[in-house]
C-alpha cells in the first residue's frame, strides 16, 4: 500500500511517499510498529505516537482503524491551517 | 471545487495565489437577492511567534484530502444551519507576515446562521483539515508549528 508523510513526519523518516508492504499488520498502529521496526528513521519519526495522526485513504482515521484493503494510508502531526 | 453538488454557492479552493475578498464576497451574493447576511473571516500571517519574531512560513498541506475534508465541513455546516452560500479559500506554499492565509465567508437570509457557521466553519477547519505550519524565525531557523488546545476546544464546543 501507499503510505505518505506530512510535515515534521515527512522530514523525520526522509521521504514523502513509499509503498510499504504492511506484513501482518491489522491496524494503522501495527502498520507504524512495522515501519518502526524497519529503521531507526521510522522510530524517531514514530517515537510519540501520541503525536501522530492517520487518514486511510484520505479520512482522518484512529490509530486502532483496520487498514485492511486500504489504498493509501497517511500520517502526519495534528493539523495547524487556519 | 464544488461542496456537495450545490451548484456555485458553496465551493472551497485551496491555491498558492491571494485573494480578493470584496470580489470574492461579490461573485457569492451577485443575483442572490434571497441573501440578507454575509459573515466574511480573514485569516492573516502574524510576525510573531512564542519562539520570537518571523520572517515567513511554509504552508504544506495533502492535496486531495485537503479539498475533500473542506468540503465536508462545508456540508457539516449546512446541515446545522440553513444557508444561502459558503466559500472557503485556504492558501498554501510561502506566506510572508501580513498575508492573507484563509477566507471564510457564510451567507445567509438572516445574520445569526452566517455569524455562526463562519465561526463553526474556521473551528473545524483548524482542527480538521490537513494544513500544516512551518515558521521561519529571523535565523532562518524553520520551526512546525504546534497545534493548539485551544483550537481543540474551540471545535468541541460545536460536539452535539
Amino acid at each position: 500500500m501507499q503510505i505518505r508523510y506530512f510535515a515534521w513526519l515527512r522530514e523525520r523518516v526522509g521521504a514523502a511517499a513509499e509503498e510499504v508492504d504492511p506484513g501482518e499488520a491489522a491496524t494503522a498502529a501495527e502498520l507504524i510498529e512495522v515501519l518502526r521496526a524497519r529503521d531507526p528513521r521510522y522510530a524517531a519519526a514514530f517515537e510519540d505516537i501520541s503525536a501522530v495522526r492517520v487518514a486511510i485513504d484520505q479520512e482522518m482515521a484512529a490509530l486502532e482503524t483496520p487498514i485492511r484493503g486500504a489504498r493509501e494510508i497517511a500520517f502526519f502531526p495534528p493539523v495547524t491551517g487556519g | 471545487m464544488d461542496a456537495a453538488g450545490s451548484g456555485a454557492a458553496f465551493t472551497v479552493s485551496v491555491q498558492t495565489a491571494d485573494f480578493d475578498i470584496g470580489a470574492e464576497i461579490a461573485g457569492l451574493t451577485e443575483g442572490r437577492g434571497d441573501i440578507g447576511a454575509v459573515v466574511s473571516f480573514t485569516g492573516l500571517v502574524r510576525d510573531i511567534a512564542p519562539e520570537g519574531e518571523i520572517r515567513g512560513m511554509e504552508l504544506e498541506h495533502y492535496p486531495g484530502m485537503t479539498e475533500k475534508a473542506l468540503a465536508g465541513i462545508v456540508a457539516e455546516a449546512r446541515a446545522r444551519w440553513t444557508l444561502s452560500g459558503v466559500r472557503v479559500i485556504h492558501r498554501v506554499g510561502p506566506l510572508a507576515p501580513g498575508d492573507r492565509i484563509v477566507l471564510v465567508l457564510a451567507a445567509s437570509r438572516h445574520r445569526a446562521a452566517a455569524f455562526e457557521a463562519a465561526a463553526f466553519l474556521m473551528d473545524f477547519l483548524k482542527t480538521r483539515a490537513p494544513f500544516w505550519k512551518k515558521e521561519t524565525g529571523r535565523d532562518g531557523q524553520g520551526a512546525w508549528v504546534d497545534a493548539r488546545e485551544s483550537d481543540d476546544l474551540a471545535a468541541a464546543r460545536w460536539a452535539r
